[in-house]
């Protein structure tokens, strides 16, 4: 979890990762992020996130994000 | 039949007084039949084409369903229980790249559809064009081919679906009649929204009961909003622009960008009010269509602006091209091998920049086929892209600078959107990409500024009357755009005494009767968007 909360802090720098519960529906991370950020979690934790999990629901915390990284990491290593 | 003729308008009066007397459960029908009619009044022969797109992505949905299903009983089995984790994943893995094969037959086969009618001129053209630079004289004939009305929006309403069923995000529609009535529904038939399936059959299919208050009165109210845009500005607008982009020997320098501006509003007026006329019609029939607009003349860079304009499409094109692309396995493949060959720097940037570059083409090859459309989509990439890698530089400048809660800088960032969206849009204007860069150079090498005030301006086809309309028009919609950050503007002045309601309502329906551009010297046009 701390990989990834390193992560989204380069992406932005400002932002309270641990806490923010509305990372896509208050607009915070957009397209190019998520791609950016699917990008690094490939490289880091060799997991394939496909274009059909990028819903608000993964997206919009840390926590459901890392939710999202464990939950394929089991089915894909 | 135009959104702004009688017959639209009888035709609309009509549908909504059989909607709410028959049994609610015949409503869904009736709009069928209804949209059906329209489609048909249009062009009987087009019906074919729609038909064809309906039934077959209503048939691949139910095949990739039932394939599902089947895959999921097996496994159920009592031969299922006994595979292996291993064996039920690769069980899995090669049931979904079945299902993945017959939705890509069927994408291939509409989009195909959409190809050859849209793009085969001009693939001709270009053809002739090389055969012409080699010195051959052999030229292709064009054919002669329709294009079905709202063909773009339909096939991509119905290609977004069938992705969406193949994602499991939604569930197939069973019925073929209903499936038909999201692909056909009238209103949003010629120039979207885009809508998407599981955002608008929660309410397509309901029945609904006559209600004044919510409904009715708010979807005429709309549909009166987007009259006056269309009629009262958009068709006045059109004149002077018309004038402008017709005779560009003669309109050079300030009346290439009073063009440009005059094109902004336009379009804006044009398209919106198109829009508020289709979810204006559904709201009176109970029906929820998806917001196309957030007041994108506001926008702060032209990211947000593409945020806030034309927002189905936006996501369409984000949803089922950006993301498949930039997060496929070849393009990781693509970025982890730049990363170690060229820099951590571009290897992270390849995902992002070749997947936009794809979808800024194909925004501009689906508004029109035509180079200065795909022109017009590459110079919002480059745009776009120049933005993003500027944005460590804009960071450093806020940190030194605090603009936070600046109304100087905020009008400043809103107006240099605005110019630089202007600029791009005079590619759309003259469709012609050396002409609009020769007018655009015009604007720096002809200095006649002083048309603004010396009576030129009346040559444009418009008289101080219609400039007076337009003020006018334009500061409603300023006014109402700055009302809408508080919230609906609608539902406030519902809270307003009855008498001020109906002045106001009555005044714009005055208004459009007086001041629409209807007559002679006037084009009843029709909507911009109508054409893609």
């Amino acid at each position: 979890m701390d990989e990834l909360l390193e992560i989204l802090s380069d992406l932005h720098p400002e932002v309270d990762f641990e806490n923010e519960e509305g990372l896509i529906d208050r607009g915070i991370l957009d397209s190019f992020d998520i791609v950016s950020l699917i990008s690094e979690i490939s490289e880091n934790f060799d997991v394939t996130i496909s274009a059909e999990k990028i819903t608000p629901e993964n997206f919009n915390s840390a926590k459901a994000l890392w939710a999202l990284i464990e939950r394929l990491d089991e089915e894909q290593n | 039949m135009l959104f702004t003729s009688y017959e639209f308008i009888a035709f609309l009066l009509i549908l909504f007084a059989v909607y709410y007397l028959i049994p609610k459960k015949y409503q869904w029908m009736l709009l069928l039949a209804g949209s059906y009619l329209y489609y048909f009044y249009a062009g009987p022969f087009y019906l074919l084409f729609i038909l064809t797109t309906t039934f077959t992505v209503w048939a691949t949905g139910i095949l990739m369903t039932r394939k599902e299903k089947q895959e999921k009983s097996f496994l159920s089995s009592e031969r299922g229980k006994a595979f292996t984790k291993d064996e039920k994943k690769a069980f899995k893995a090669a049931g979904k790249k079945k299902r993945r094969r017959i939705m890509v037959l069927c994408l291939l086969l509409n989009l195909g559809i959409l190809a050859v009618l849209k793009y085969t001129n001009f693939t001709i053209n270009n053809i002739n064009g090389l055969l012409d630079i080699f010195g051959s004289e052999n030229k292709l004939s064009f054919v002669d081919l329709v294009l079905p009305m709202g063909i773009s929006f339909y096939t991509f309403q119905a290609v977004g679906y069938l992705v969406d069923v193949y994602r499991g995000t939604v569930k197939a529609q069973d019925n073929f009649f209903k499936f038909a009535l999201f692909v056909g529904f009238f209103p949003q038939l010629v120039q979207g929204p885009i809508s998407r399936y599981d955002d608008l059959s929660k309410s397509l299919y309901e029945e609904h009961a006559f209600d004044w208050k919510n409904n009715v009165s708010m979807g005429l109210q709309r549909i009166l909003f987007g009259f006056f845009k269309k009629v009262v500005i958009a068709d006045r607008m059109l004149i002077a622009v018309n004038e402008i982009i017709g005779n560009t020997e003669q309109y050079t320098g300030m009346y290439v960008f009073l063009g440009m501006i005059f094109y902004a509003f336009e379009l804006y007026a044009d398209f919106t009010g198109g829009i508020d006329i289709t979810i204006g019609v559904a709201q009176v029939l109970g029906i929820k269509v998806a917001e196309n607009f957030h007041r994108p003349f506001f926008s702060k860079s032209i990211k947000e602006y593409w945020r806030r304009w034309h927002i189905t499409m936006g996501t369409w094109f984000t949803d089922y091209i950006f993301y498949p692309i930039s997060v496929s396995k070849g393009m990781l493949k693509l970025s982890k091998f730049s990363r170690s060959h060229f820099g951590e720097a571009l290897g992270k940037r390849i995902p992002v920049y070749l997947s936009s570059f794809v979808v800024w083409f194909a925004t501009g090859f689906w508004h029109g086929a035509s180079w200065n459309f795909i022109v017009w989509g590459i110079g919002n990439y480059v745009v776009i892209m120049i933005s993003q890698e500027l944005e460590p530089l804009y960071r450093k400048f806020h940190a030194r600078v605090n603009t936070d809660g600046n109304t100087a800088y905020k009008i400043f960032t809103i107006l240099r959107t605005f110019l630089l969206m202007s600029c791009l849009r005079s590619f759309d204007c003259y469709r012609d990409v050396p002409l609009t860069f020769k007018m655009f150079g015009t604007m720096f090498t002809t200095p006649n500024w002083g048309i603004l005030f010396d009576g030129s301006l009346m040559g444009l086809g418009l008289g101080i009357f219609d400039y007076c309309i337009l003020a006018f028009g334009l500061i409603v919609l300023f006014t109402v755009s700055m009302s809408q950050r508080k919230g609906p503007v609608r539902a406030r002045l519902a809270t307003l005494p009855y008498w001020i309601k109906f002045a106001i309502w009555f005044g714009l329906f005055i208004i459009i009767l007086l001041a629409g551009a209807y007559g002679v010297g006037y084009d009843a046009s029709q909507f911009i968007y109508n054409q893609f």
